[in-house]
């Protein structure tokens, strides 16, 4: 338990770095130069330094309490979740589904901190928020389940667990068909990436030429500062719940480390890793599309995205039937 | 129009300082969920009393405070201004310095349209977009500060004529940053007019039927993406247009069809764009020589205006539309009137029709897509409870007076 202090921490640095790695390859996409790599950290000093402003016409309590619980949430699925392959923290207390409700909860707590800020930019955009939530649960939670079926099929026990899938390794245990189908679920927790980080294009509940920031209009310093972490910590966590499922490959046998080396060379593995499905799922796609609507969102959700995870999930399902074939 | 407000509705305020919005302005928007209800706006709020300040200024002082009414359109202030001033004393331009100030514009209309396609591409959250137009606009001020030594105000129209040559050695630049545009066009279409994301934000989005411009009188692009072939350049040809023979852009030439929405505004600034390269090669290809200014000594023509009666308009083809200056010289140092007509005051009315029945998410792109010069328009403040306001009735009780006083005159 003295390791979850070390986690978090970790957790968060990770994410701040994540986030200026993001905005110096989106800016050299786009034919800038960008930011340093530390701008996020130079950025969280800044706001920590300011003035925290709760408006008048809010809710106090429920304003201030929820970045808290936003970023407590964030960094309780990081204890969740198996990191470079090692067991998670809190193995055996919780699973997959447990993981996936967590994750709702930072998004939630500012779809509440919105609510209790009493602006009507913050009530638009918490209104988009929750629409957004319940358009993406559905695919994600398909692709959850699927793969957690897969594997149990495969005479795993606690197939549920996050670690059992990441370690079972799921491209194994499939023939061709489920590898399509394996690669069209792949696809669809990536498209759910950037709405869950509530990044363009699905950005709509932040919309910063639309309604102003949205959620985040009224928050400002040290708590603004909290919510700026937690997203850097989410996107750390849903890397990794991708990089659990579908990369969950170790690099250690394949140079013949052992020992303290193998942990390194895994630990740096994972880090790829990460920066690899941050720059898929977030960097590219703000890059190359433009923000959707919230009705292009719900679109683009339930009708493409939640198609290709059935899609995925007819095949996966099919090639287990038939027996890998 | 008046905001009415029940249960299912709130308001919503977008300005006047608002991330969607470049300049100050405020749109007071009555929504429910996400959609539009109804729009009012609220003007003035950047009121600088230009005009005001004019009538305390001799002319030639009057043509840097012309420049700086509007940050993007400013060589457009300026010859407008200098049109109305000319023709009050009757002033004739030489061709060449003609033929400078229509360089001079159509360089402008190409930087301010390529200024707006970033903005919009940005209000759109499609930076990427705004980076690549914003970079391909860098040539186009490159080729100003050759000309003028500024990347915006150019300081180059004159009463009579340009205070600056365009010279022949620099015609070279001109030719190299029009055929640069003619390689760009391509990209700049498949950004804007073939991206499917772009496309479903823009398409069928803020209509502005071709009733509706005609009865609120929008004017230039946004008048010409609703199918009217409306163009000053075209109807009352002034500077070098008459020699090139314009034809007013309409979103039909590209893509077949007039339906007056956003994408149509995308449309025809994008072909304005490549019209703009095209009579700036006319230009430098017949370009005649002679003298650049009237007078060259400024004493020497403040004097000659000093003793000149009358008033006169001068009306011209900015890149948001008609720009329409009102002058009245009395034989004194300062004008004793200078009213200023920008292209936005036309076209903010039109975007309530716009506006009304779309979603919260098309407020910046429909607002974006008159291209609006706050700024420029603001020419009165109006306080709130104050007793010597205007209103409708008032105007019509003394218009009515006026007409009766008028009636005794005659009979």
């Amino acid at each position: 338990m003295a390791l979850i202090p070390l986690i978090a921490a970790a957790a968060i640095v990770f994410g701040l770095v994540l986030k200026g790695i993001d905005r110096i390859v989106a800016a050299r996409m786009q034919a800038r130069i960008g930011p340093p790599v530390t701008q996020p950290f130079t950025d969280i000093k800044k706001l920590l330094m300011k003035e925290n402003i709760v408006p008048r016409n809010s809710v106090p309590l429920i304003f201030n309490l929820m970045p808290v619980i936003a970023l407590a949430s964030a960094l309780l699925v990081i204890l969740y979740l198996p990191i470079a392959g090692f067991p998670p923290l809190l193995e055996g207390s919780g699973d997959l589904v447990l993981v996936l409700y967590i994750l709702i909860f930072p998004s939630l707590a500012m779809v509440i901190g919105g609510f209790a800020s009493g602006s009507p930019y913050a009530t638009v955009g918490a209104q988009r928020e929750m629409v957004t939530m319940m358009s993406y649960e559905f695919p994600l939670a398909i692709t959850a389940v699927t793969t957690a079926w897969l594997v149990s099929s495969a005479g795993h026990a606690a197939s549920f667990s996050l670690y059992t899938i990441a370690t079972a390794n799921v491209w194994a245990l499939v023939g061709p068909i489920g590898l399509v189908g394996l690669l069209l679920l792949f696809i669809a927790l990536l498209f759910v990436m950037p709405g869950e980080l509530a990044k363009i294009p699905f950005d709509s509940a932040e919309a910063e030429t639309e309604i102003a920031g949205g959620l985040l209009v009224e928050y400002s310093g040290t708590n603004l500062a909290l919510f700026y972490l937690t997203d850097a910590v989410k996107t750390v966590a849903m890397a990794s719940i991708i990089t659990a499922i579908f990369l969950p490959f170790s690099i250690g046998p394949l140079f013949g480390f052992a020992g303290n080396e193998s942990i390194a060379a895994e630990i740096v593995f994972y880090i790829l890793k990460v920066i690899a499905v941050v720059f898929v799922g977030t960097t590219f796609a703000r890059v190359a599309i433009a923000r959707f609507r919230i009705t292009q969102i719900v679109k683009v959700y339930l009708g493409h995205t939640t198609a290709i995870a059935l899609l995925g999930l007819a095949l996966v399902t099919a090639d287990v039937l038939l027996g890998g074939v | 129009m008046r905001l009415s407000r029940d249960k299912n509705s709130f308001k919503i305020s977008v300005g006047p300082v608002h991330p969607a919005l470049k300049e100050p302005i405020q749109l007071n928007c009555l929504i429910a969920g996400e959609k539009i209800k109804s729009v009012d706006f609220e003007l003035s709020q950047a009121h600088r009393g230009i005009e005001w300040i004019a009538t305390r200024r001799n002319p030639i002082q009057i043509l840097y405070l012309a420049e700086r009414i509007c940050g993007i359109c400013n060589i457009c202030h300026t010859i407008s201004f200098c049109t109305a001033v000319e023709k009050i004393a009757g002033i004739e331009v030489p061709a060449r310095a003609q033929y400078v100030r229509t360089m001079g514009a159509e360089l402008e209309r190409i930087h301010s349209h390529l200024l707006w396609a970033g903005v919009a591409a940005h209000e759109l959250g499609f930076d990427s977009a705004m980076h690549y137009t914003w970079k391909a606009r860098e040539k186009v001020l490159d080729v100003i500060e050759l000309l003028s030594g500024n990347r915006i105000t150019k300081g180059i129209p004159t009463i009579g004529g340009v205070r600056r040559d365009f010279e022949e050695k620099n015609h070279a630049k001109i030719i190299e940053a029009v055929e640069y545009y003619r390689s760009v066009f391509g990209k700049l279409k498949a950004i804007f007019l073939d991206d499917p994301v772009i496309k479903s934000r823009t398409k069928d989005i803020g209509v502005l039927t071709k009733k509706d411009a005609l009865t609120l009188c929008a004017v230039g692009p946004t008048a010409r993406a609703s199918g009217i072939a409306r163009d000053v350049r075209q109807d009352e040809p002034y500077a070098a247009y008459p020699d090139f023979g314009l034809k007013a852009i309409t979103p039909d030439q590209l893509t077949g069809e007039i339906k007056g929405d956003v994408f149509d505004r995308i449309v025809v600034r994008l072909l304005e764009v490549a019209q703009s390269a095209d009579i700036l090669e006319f230009c430098v290809k017949n370009m005649p020589g002679g003298k650049i200014v009237y007078e060259e000594k400024p004493i020497k023509l403040l004097a000659q205006l000093k003793g000149v009666h009358g008033e006169a308009t001068g009306r011209l083809e900015a890149p948001r539309g008609e720009v329409f200056h009102y002058v009245k010289l009395v034989g004194e140092e300062s004008p004793y009137s200078w009213k200023v007509k920008p292209p936005t005051y036309s076209n903010l009315l039109p975007w309530i029709p716009m506006l009304e029945g779309e979603q919260v998410a098309d407020i910046p792109i429909i607002a974006a897509s008159i291209d609006p010069c706050m700024s420029c328009c603001n020419r009165a403040v109006v306080a709130e409870n104050n007793e010597n306001v205007l209103n409708h009735d008032m105007l019509h009780r003394l218009s009515v007076e006026k007409t009766e006083n008028i009636r005794g005159q005659l009979a």
